[in-house]
């Protein structure tokens, strides 16, 4: 028997599993899908928010601005690439203006460092392209961007590599009291254990119910993004926000960690994995964005995408214990990729209160390091390829990933087993040409590797199949 | 230090650098980033290249045969599985590969001819899931020619572009049934034969002023949505058509791959998106030259070939004889023309006529072209149909151009 189970292997439940891990537990992590980081994880705005949002004394507030500072300090010890860029949120009227201070008010209270109000022509003077009509910002210097589907494999990586065991493609299916503790059917088999984490997204509300009498629902909400060329990715070089209003943050444009520019994105109510993206979807958010920043070209764009937040309608996040020694970590939207190694730590108290028993490991390995070819010096480069030929060997033309890269992420804690798997831990396939070049020679990559023929590799989830069969005269029985 | 470098192994470094051979250099290398030289030709295995320039038709794998025995004959140094990380502005090339290592060369001169690239479904923004099944033209053309896998059974075409063309014949010969052809434009993008041998003789469907507006299907794509266009290119309610397919093949456009030329300074052209050129393929940086479809998109690799011994040439000329000198006329496009290649010519480095490529930017029927400076024409071309998916070139006597530094425009002017 497990000591503790999570479901759930995105943001929270793989910070979740990282806090866990430090201690002498034995650990079980259940991803329904066949990589981590795959929900709401990937697709969101990759933004660590400062922590002026959320009201002054809930749960929210406390673990947006706490879990601000870890993932500054986990993104640096971890390897994940972070850059502490400030955001503004802007006004474009009076009324905004008043919201401007009422954000300020609430950051203040919610001990958020280094808010300043700027006038129209001082936000100007730091991002130049903004729009003529904006009358005031709030700016933020402790807001940042980051990798968000890497910051989590970080997390998930380090709780594996101290022991903790992730079973992929184990959706859970059940969920039922035993004794002392639970016997949780998943689709890879019956887990059992003394503790369970619900850490499961969009999903959180069905697994609740699992174990639990209804208490609340997941009203998810979709958001539509534009991700644009590195050509437009200087256009701002701060998170540029809009006034919140009661349907979210409104449409933000960021700089991110990869040199891109990000544009979204527009809620609307949707069901749990709907990741469609709509025309009208993704006119609302270009003509929203080009309020701010009147010169986005959005010709540059090299991809749309969708994600979907676990809304509940509450203004805070929805977690505690439902039942004995089952750990609701639910509702978890905005700001949840930020909160999420606060909320990690957070959840290790509750269970500690719940009478789970917690003896700090002597060794804990809190480290991770990948190459990155693109960012080393020509002397770097010139001895890494030396070393190990494969380095030499561009497979990503548009991001510079070598083969070596892929070889290595082959060989990390949480190996991938799709194409888009490989994106995330190395970036072939995220740039301009969107994986037209590369994608065969991933494929090809893969196939070897994982010795599987060509046809069972995945574009992104199991059965996400790429190719259909081998061409005439390709077969072997003809 | 090099004579000359060529970034890219495929039709356009392969003609260039014989032609800079030719020219009397004898320390060049041409830096190949796949395994073998040849390019995307390797990939087009279909016949109808080489008409113009050999006079025979030949199938691209062919095509490129040609030239690396003409290379094989010269002492041209190649590098295959080698990529170009930058070329700076002083002409120190940076380059990696497995055997290679990573090493900087330097060179006299440099060609650029790395190709282009093709445009992907977020550059086009279509709505809907994101399941498998969506490949761009060029790499399902990968798929089935190189690796030999087929990527789809049910399978619908948006653009008209020539590899969208080419490759509904080519699943369709695999087995696949094409279930459409679908373009935005009330014309092809695509060369007329390419419309009737892969589409017309096929009995495929070919959609004009259409557009799909929405994909479907949670893994694999499972349907498409067809909808008209009105003459702005806006989808029409009400239109729809929904395709049960398991594939969807992009051919949207190309657009030429300048990373590299960026870096280097070299000023782009945003009717080409390639580098703005001289009469002799020289960019804006002195001793970078380029040529092929990094310059400007083209539709028959034959034309490439010219252009690229020009660039070659020119190469050699700057490295043997010194930069080219003299006041240059700047190209301008009139009325239905939508872009010229070179930009700018300087009369003094021109032999006798100037070849200048051009599009339009519409269907026209029976038209002359007229070359004319301010108010006064220099001189006119008789067409019968001119096309925006085929490239156009006429000859302008030199002479014509001399006179000083007022720009010289190119129209269009449809017979009444």
């Amino acid at each position: 028997m497990a000591d503790v189970v999570i479901i759930g292997c995105g943001a929270v439940g793989a910070a979740t599993a990282m806090e866990l891990s430090r201690y002498k537990l034995e650990l079980v992590i259940l991803e329904r899908e066949n990589d981590v980081a795959v929900g709401t994880t990937k697709a969101n705005s990759a933004i660590l928010h400062a922590g002026y949002d959320p009201r002054p004394g809930t749960l929210m507030a406390r673990l947006n601005v706490r879990g601000s500072e870890l993932c500054r300090a986990y993104c640096h010890a971890l390897d994940v690439p972070y850059r502490g860029c400030g955001s503004m949120v802007l006004a474009f009227s009076e009324e905004e203006r008043e919201t401007l201070r009422e954000l300020l008010d609430r950051g203040v209270k919610n001990g958020v460092p280094g808010l300043e109000l700027l006038t129209g022509d001082q936000a100007r003077a730091r991002e130049p392209e903004l729009a003529d009509t904006v009358q005031a910002a709030l700016w933020a210097p402790t807001a940042a961007i980051v990798s968000p589907w890497e910051m989590c494999l970080a997390f998930a990586e380090t709780a594996v590599k101290n022991g903790a065991q992730l079973r992929l493609n184990a959706c859970v299916t059940g969920i039922e009291r035993r004794g002392e503790g639970y016997t949780v059917h998943t689709a890879q088999g019956d887990v059992e254990a003394r503790y369970v984490v619900n850490a499961a997204g969009v999903d959180s509300g069905a697994v609740h119910d699992m174990a639990a009498p209804h208490s609340f629902d997941i009203t998810p909400s979709r958001g539509e993004y534009y991700l644009l060329d590195k050509a437009e990715g200087a256009r701002v070089n701060t998170v540029i926000f809009q006034c919140p209003t009661k349907l979210g943050k409104g449409v933000l444009v960021s700089p991110t960690v990869h040199g891109n520019l990000i544009v979204g994105p527009n809620a609307e109510p949707s069901e749990p994995h709907d990741e469609a993206t709509t025309a009208g979807g993704l006119a609302f958010v270009k003509e929203r964005a080009l309020l701010s920043v009147p010169g986005i070209d959005f010709s540059k764009s090299i991809r749309n995408f969708a994600g979907v937040r676990a809304n509940t309608g509450r203004d805070d996040f929805l977690i505690g214990c439902p039942a004995p020694g089952f750990l609701d970590l639910a509702g978890i939207c905005s700001p949840g990729l930020t909160s999420a190694p606060a909320i990690g730590e957070y959840a290790v108290e509750l269970l500690a209160r719940e009478g789970l028993a917690l003896e700090k490991k002597e060794h804990f390995d809190f480290s991770r390091r990948r190459v990155r070819f693109k960012e080393l010096s020509p002397e770097a480069r010139e001895e890494l390829v030396r070393r190990d030929p494969a380095y030499g060997r561009v497979i990503c033309r548009c991001e510079t990933v070598t083969e070596g890269e892929i070889l290595a992420c082959l060989r990390t804690p949480i190996p991938p087993v799709s194409v888009d798997g490989v994106k995330r831990r190395v970036n072939a396939g995220m740039g301009r040409c969107q994986g037209g070049f590369c994608a065969p020679r991933v494929v090809e990559i893969l196939s070897r590797e994982l010795h599987l023929s060509p046809g069972e590799i995945v574009k992104d989830r199991a059965g996400m199949k790429m190719l259909a069969r081998e061409t005439k005269g390709g077969e072997a029985d003809v | 230090m090099y004579e000359l470098i060529v970034v890219g192994g495929g039709p356009a470094g392969l003609a260039a650098a014989c032609a800079a051979w030719d020219a009397g250099l004898r320390s060049i290398l041409i830096v190949e980033r796949d395994r073998e030289l040849g390019g995307i030709l390797n990939q087009c295995i279909h016949n109808g290249f080489g008409l113009t320039w050999f006079k025979e038709e030949l199938t691209g794998p062919e095509y490129a045969h040609r030239f690396v025995e003409l290379l094989s004959r010269t002492g041209v140094e190649v590098r295959t599985d080698t990529m170009v990380l930058d070329v700076t502005a002083d002409l120190s090339v940076h380059m990696t590969g497995p055997e290679t290592g990573y090493r900087v060369e330097r060179a006299k001169s440099v060609i650029l001819a790395m190709g282009c690239r093709e445009r992907t479904r977020g550059a086009i923004g279509i709505p809907g899931t994101r399941p498998a099944g969506v490949y761009t033209a060029g790499a399902a053309q990968r798929y089935v020619n190189i690796e030999g896998w087929l990527p789809g059974k049910r399978v619908v075409i948006l653009g008209s572009g020539d590899i969208g063309l080419i490759m509904a014949r080519r699943m369709t010969l695999e087995g696949a049934k094409v279930l459409a052809c679908v373009e935005v434009m009330p014309y092809s993008g695509g060369l007329t034969r390419n419309i009737v041998q892969c589409l017309e003789d096929f009995g495929i469907p070919l959609y004009l002023s259409h557009t799909v507006t929405q994909i479907r299907g949670r893994d694999r794509v499972s349907e498409v949505v067809v909808s008209r266009v009105d003459e702005n290119r806006r989808p029409i309610p009400g239109t729809e058509m929904v395709f049960s397919c398991d594939t969807l093949l992009l051919s949207v456009g190309l657009i030429p791959e300048n990373e590299l030329s960026e870096r280097a300074g070299v000023t782009i052209d945003p009717r080409t998106k390639g580098p703005a050129v001289y009469e002799n393929m020289e960019t804006s940086v002195p001793g970078i030259f380029s040529c092929g479809n990094v310059t400007h998109v083209h539709d028959l690799v034959d034309f490439v070939s010219a252009e690229s011994r020009r660039a070659g040439e020119a190469a050699a000329n700057f490295v043997l004889k010194g930069p080219a000198a003299g006041e240059a006329v700047e190209l301008l496009n009139g009325p239905g023309v939508s872009y010229t290649v070179p930009q700018r010519v300087r009369p003094g480095n021109v032999e006798k006529a100037l070849n200048v490529f051009f599009r339009v930017n519409r269907i026209f029927g029976k038209s002359q072209i007229v070359v004319s400076r301010g108010d006064r024409e220099l001189c006119r071309f008789k067409r019968d149909r001119l096309a925006p998916g085929e490239m156009e070139s006429v000859t302008v006597p030199v002479k014509l151009l001399e006179g000083g530094p007022e720009p010289v425009a190119i129209a269009v002017k449809e017979a009444e």
